[in-house]
């Protein structure tokens, strides 16, 4: 019984969630191994010495940036020398990438974005939502003995502290890429930056139409608020992309986040969870958005937002 | 060109649910259909690219039983050419990677230039069908496309990672590619484009081996609501007039 986690890195930084994928390493149980796959793995050592680690497994790679033939190979490669019984990863865009193939390709038990774990009788008990995560199941893996989960970022608290794991060099499989980064392209500013916002009024798809965003504009105004959304809105190219909310957007923590008409999708609360205050207008009684909201109200947005331009 | 669009009809809850009496699944009589939002965007790229290359073919395969060709007229309409609809013992409410596994066969038959699939679908968030699928056809793939340039033998894609910060990746063809919403603007279909596509063929197949599931859902549930939260009833009036005063505490 043991675990191998996979570090997750973007330009020479470890991404937060890797430290996460430790603590959800625990709950299972067992030794944790964390692998290190990069261009200079032995930069990346002492960021994922934290408590809780056994061992960190180096394998040095070309390029640096995530490809995913190059990283799976790697990672298949781990699985054969450690023989893990759970193997951790982000539900991240990374591990999108590799994480389903893995699964396919040696014939593992599967589930992503899952937000707890445990053992029983032996073996891996795992919880994810179902149906815009106004559902939520216990998932299990009859007849497997190895398990890929996808780990949905912030469910569990950093590991932290510790050190003193031990690291192994293992060597980089031959691999030809058959998907190579060529470059980056950064997202482009905006006009306002959201995350330093104290209060931000933040609006979905339940605003219906291009025509209504104006209102909710004077609103913000008059509220003293910053505008921002969820991504249907800026996929739809009504809000700019700086405007965006969640994981592929930016991630706020305002002092009060009032969200008019979203949903409460992961990806939004992935960027918005930890926010002081938030408040969430719906009319949908089981939008997942109440499960993280301090306050909620089950009401049509527009009346709502009618009564607040008179207050404001 | 031939391209074949992986799509799903997905189920969405309303306000109350129920479980089916194994408490495994949610009782189908409170779940509404429709096509994939992701797997609208996939099929609107998939003919984009279809009219950008002169011709083609775009084919759209679905796990899926007799109701869910619905989903897939709908992509019919937008302009797919036909349809492969796959479904037998096994597939209600499979797991992802027996999902691609049902769709690895009949994708292969089709021998295409390209492979898309939705990100993720909206019922079951899994993102793992492209690229799981990608793997048992032995092709390479990449994961949250937003933009697609097709070379010679190879195609230059935007992957978009965490913050928005895009990966340009260039990515050998044929290859699975997973296609995030906001790529393009997916058409609407016209009535007259929906009466059509009621006579494009669907192709009915039986799945080949499917090995043993994934994984499997043991129990569903309604998640706790989360602690702390209070509802603020009454009247729109009283909902803002309670807004004011937090948002007013809160910022002082
Ligand atoms: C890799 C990846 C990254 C992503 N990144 C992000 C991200 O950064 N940010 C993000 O937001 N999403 C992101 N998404 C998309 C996410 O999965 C959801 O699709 C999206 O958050 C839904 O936005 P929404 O809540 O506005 O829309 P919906 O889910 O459509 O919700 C609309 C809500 O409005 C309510 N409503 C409708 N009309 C009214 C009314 N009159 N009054 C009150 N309420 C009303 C409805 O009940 C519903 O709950 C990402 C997805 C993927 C796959």
């Amino acid at each position: 019984m043991s675990v191998l986690v996979v570090a997750e890195h973007v330009r020479g930084e470890l991404r937060p969630v890797t430290l996460e994928l430790v603590s959800a390493a625990r709950d299972l149980g067992g030794p944790v191994a964390v692998a290190v796959v990069a261009g200079d793995p032995s930069a990346l050592v002492e960021a994922v010495d934290v408590e809780g680690v056994d061992e960190i497994l180096t394998v040095a790679v070309e390029p640096d940036a995530f490809e995913t033939d190059v990283v799976q190979a790697a990672v298949e490669a781990l699985i054969a020398e450690r023989e893990p019984d759970a193997v951790l990863l982000g539900f991240t865009v990374d591990s999108m990438g590799y994480g389903p193939a893995l699964a396919a390709k040696l014939g593992l038990g599967f589930a992503s974005d899952v937000f707890a774990l445990r053992r029983e009788d032996g073996g891996v008990v795992a919880e994810r939502s179902f149906y815009g995560a106004k559902v939520n199941a216990e998932v299990e893996f009859p007849g497997h003995e190895r398990v890929v989960l996808l780990v949905r970022p912030t469910s569990w608290a950093p590991s932290a502290g510790g050190g003193g794991a031990t690291v192994t060099e293992v060597a980089a499989p031959a691999v030809q890429s058959r998907a190579r980064h060529r470059d980056w392209v950064e997202v482009e500013a905006g006009d306002v930056d959201i995350t330093t916002a104290d209060f931000l009024l933040s609006v979905g798809r339940g605003i219906g139409d291009k025509e209504n965003l104006e209102q909710f504009e004077e609103l913000a105004e008059r509220m003293g608020a910053t505008l921002s959304s969820s991504r249907p809105l800026v996929d739809a190219g009504w809000m700019p992309n700086a405007r965006q909310v969640g994981q592929s957007g930016k991630t706020v923590k305002p002092k009060v986040y009032l969200a008019l008409g979203i949903s409460g999708a992961v990806q939004h609360l992935a960027g918005m969870k930890t926010s002081g205050t938030i408040v969430a207008v719906n009319s949908d009684p089981e939008a997942a958005i109440f499960n993280v909201a301090h306050y909620g109200a089950v009401a049509d947005l527009f009346d709502v937002a009618e009564e607040l331009e008179k207050l404001f | 060109m031939k391209i074949v669009v992986c799509v799903k009809q997905v189920a969405s809850l309303g306000d109350e649910v129920e479980f089916t009496s194994d408490e495994r699944d949610v009782d189908p009589d409170f779940l509404d259909y429709a096509l994939n939002e992701w797997d609208s965007y996939a099929t609107e790229e998939a003919l984009r690219l279809r009219e950008s290359s002169g011709d083609g073919e775009v084919v759209v395969a679905t796990v899926g039983d007799e109701d869910a060709e619905e989903a897939m007229r709908r992509a019919l309409a937008m302009g797919a050419d036909r349809g492969i609809r796959v479904w037998g013992d096994g597939l209600a409410g499979a797991d992802p990677i027996t999902v691609a596994r049902a769709l690895a066969e009949v994708v292969r038959d089709e021998s295409p230039d390209l492979v898309l699939a939705g990100v993720q679908s909206s019922d079951a968030v899994q993102a793992a069908t492209g690229t799981a699928l990608a793997e048992l056809l032995g092709l390479p793939r990449v994961a949250v496309v937003t933009k697609i340039e097709l070379g010679d033998g190879t195609a230059t894609v935007h992957r978009e990672l965490e913050g928005g910060l895009l990966d340009v990746v260039e990515v050998d063809v044929p290859c699975v590619l997973t296609i995030q919403t906001g790529i393009n603007e997916p058409r609407y279909a016209t009535l007259r484009a929906i009466k059509q596509a009621e006579q494009k063929p669907i192709e009915e197949r039986e799945p080949g081996d499917l090995g043993a599931p994934a994984a499997r859902v043991r129990r569903m549930f309604v998640p706790p609501r989360g602690e702390g939260a209070e509802m603020l009833d009454g009247e729109p009036a009283a909902i803002a007039q309670r807004i004011k005063e937090i948002v007013e505490e809160r910022l002082r």
